[in-house]
């Protein structure tokens, strides 16, 4: 097991714990927002697809990044609106 | 690539920052107060790291970016604006769905730029054995997320019925399980030829699909809540996943948080019905009482012209909203009706139990969405004392979360279910299209209740009647 593989297990351990602590009471009005905000948050996936991205040859591997990269962007940028939508007609300030 | 994060420099530092944004966005998206700021502080967050990624990626595929990025956010934007106010859970649901297959698709970008366009070595020995792994991760369970959220949107839709058991699903689960595993070893650690890795990933991407749509299929009713929020957290777990194959600790963490976030999430809606996740998941609730024990025996039923005589004289009223409020699009005409109450003097609340509706939070949504005010909203803990002290609950489109069986039967499938205790108050009105069974597939006793009556119809039209009779009436 190389170096970067065990640090990325470290963070992968903290994350977990970090996501578990930062919401363990949660009030049910926010349980659709928290979902749909986090699920947004998963569209963090659209960095892999930009990494694949820097190179100049087109093959397979081209396209299917760039359908990657679309849906996680709608993913974000979708997820982060429609959270807000519903927040807002919560009456939460911003 | 493992070293696009961890070289050292600004970059690293940039990262760090984006990762605070998320922790503390995350923090104050689970507060009522600080909703809108952490959902805000999340997206700029993630604004700061695509930027950083696509400064570290450098611009020689520039077009390709800019275009799958434009392509993305005006797609997102244009589905989020033209969605009616009411679809808000089915968008969640679609774009959870988008997320896992995202990840899918960079895990086998992945492996068609570092093994198929090659064509020297297997995936294992070009990315080494860990890398390789988490890419098979990321398209079974990115796989499985798009699916297993598809099928729900549909169901949240109302467009599919929850399908009654799979035959032998569990086997068939399991035979998919090992047809995976040999797919996903063939390609990653045995096959050097081209064209048959390629058939092989695609088959495990086939596979890992069917085994989404399988697990999301039977499930229905109160039982949504948990598969909803259970997919959540895989489509997050598909993006670490995928980060651990292309060694980017932004998607590590991100990804890990949400998994995480939606483990909580899922255990709470577990809890809240008193079921365990395998129940959930086995679909049903197993066998269902023989065929009298169905049958009902006295029923009251009425008209609204009626009801709305007792609740002239009401005091206090506490309506039980259900998924059938939300289903019968009726959550203005409640709104309405508690309007007219409240401008009688009459002291109205909402009941909202934790897995009423399709998704966790449902009801809050809904009626949000209804300009409903917040304090009028009550969780189940504290509006369950109150129900003796009120003249009439007003259940809308609720079955199993009212169904007093969950208190008094030790042998019923619900006993146990945290409930709503609607039949302690002095008049119950149900309004329901009939007197069929909920998920759970049993009879509710409350319906035979002396003090309850039913008020048959669809949920809108029955609220409507009663406003309009409540507004004719002298005050």
């Amino acid at each position: 097991m190389d170096g970067t593989l065990l640090v990325s297990l470290y963070v992968f351990v903290l994350a977990a714990f970090l996501g578990y602590e930062l919401i363990t009471k949660v009030p049910p009005t926010l349980h659709t927002p928290l979902m749909s905000g986090a699920n947004a948050l998963s569209g963090i996936t659209l960095l892999g697809a930009v990494s694949l991205l820097g190179v100049a040859t087109v093959a397979a591997s081209t396209v299917l990044a760039v359908v990657a990269l679309a849906l996680a962007t709608v993913n974000v940028v979708g997820g982060f609106l429609v959270t807000d939508r519903m927040l807002g007609t919560f009456g939460t300030k911003r | 690539m493992n070293a696009t994060v961890l070289d050292g420099g600004i970059g690293d530092l940039v990262a760090l920052v984006s990762i605070v944004l998320f922790a503390v966005g995350l923090k104050r998206l689970a507060r009522v107060r600080t909703a809108r700021s952490g959902n805000a502080l999340l997206a700029v967050g993630m604004l700061l790291a695509v930027v950083l990624t696509i400064a570290q990626t450098g611009v020689v595929g520039w077009p390709w970016i800019a275009g799958g990025l434009g392509l993305g956010a005006a797609g997102g934007v244009v589905i989020v604006l033209t969605a009616r106010a009411t679809r808000m859970p089915e968008i969640v649901a679609r774009f959870n769905g988008f997320g896992g297959l995202a990840s899918a698709l960079v895990a086998l970008a992945l492996f068609w730029r570092e093994v198929v366009e090659p064509a020297e070595a297997t995936a294992a020995a070009a990315l080494g054995a860990v890398p390789a792994g988490t890419l098979a991760l990321s398209v079974v369970i990115g796989g499985a997320t798009f699916a297993g959220s598809l099928l729900a949107e549909l169901k949240l839709r109302g467009l599919l019925r929850t399908v009654g058991g799979v035959p032998a699903r569990a086997v068939v689960m399991g035979v998919l399980a090992l047809a995976a595993l040999a797919l996903a070893g063939a390609s990653l650690f045995v096959l050097e030829d081209a064209t048959w890795a390629v058939a092989t990933i695609l088959g495990l991407a086939a596979v890992s699909a069917l085994v989404g749509l399988l697990l999301v299929a039977p499930i229905g009713g109160a039982d949504m809540p948990v598969v909803i929020s259970l997919l959540n957290s895989l489509s997050g777990l598909a993006a670490a996943a995928a980060g651990f194959a292309l060694g980017q600790v932004l998607l590590i963490i991100a990804g890990t948080m949400v998994g995480a976030a939606g483990l909580i999430l899922t255990r709470i809606m577990c809890t809240s019905m008193n079921r365990s996740l395998v129940a959930v998941l086995a679909g049903g609730y197993g066998a269902v009482p023989a065929g009298d024990a169905q049958e009902y025996t006295q029923v009251t039923s009425s008209d609204p012209e009626e009801a709305a005589m007792v609740l002239e004289a009401a005091g206090s009223v506490i309506i039980v909203p259900g998924y059938g409020l939300a289903a019968g699009r009726a959550q203005h005409a409640a709104a309405e009706l508690a309007g007219v109450l409240s401008a009688r003097g009459v002291d109205v609340r909402y009941a909202i139990h934790p897995v009423a509706g399709r998704m966790p939070g449902h009801m809050n949504v809904v009626l949000a969405e209804a300009d409903v005010p917040y304090e009028q909203l009550v969780e189940m803990d504290r509006i369950n004392p109150e129900f003796k002290t009120t003249d009439v609950a007003i259940v809308v489109g609720a079955n199993d979360v009212v169904n007093p069986a969950a208190n008094d039967q030790p042998g019923s499938p619900i006993a146990g279910m945290p409930i709503l205790e609607v039949e302690q108050a002095r008049r119950v009105f149900v309004i329901k299209r009939s007197l069929s069974p909920g998920y759970a597939g049993i009879k509710n006793e409350l319906f035979e209740r002396d003090n309850t009556v039913m008020l048959y119809g669809d949920a809108k039209g029955v609220l409507d009647q009663l406003t309009s009779e409540l507004q004719g009436a002298p005050v």
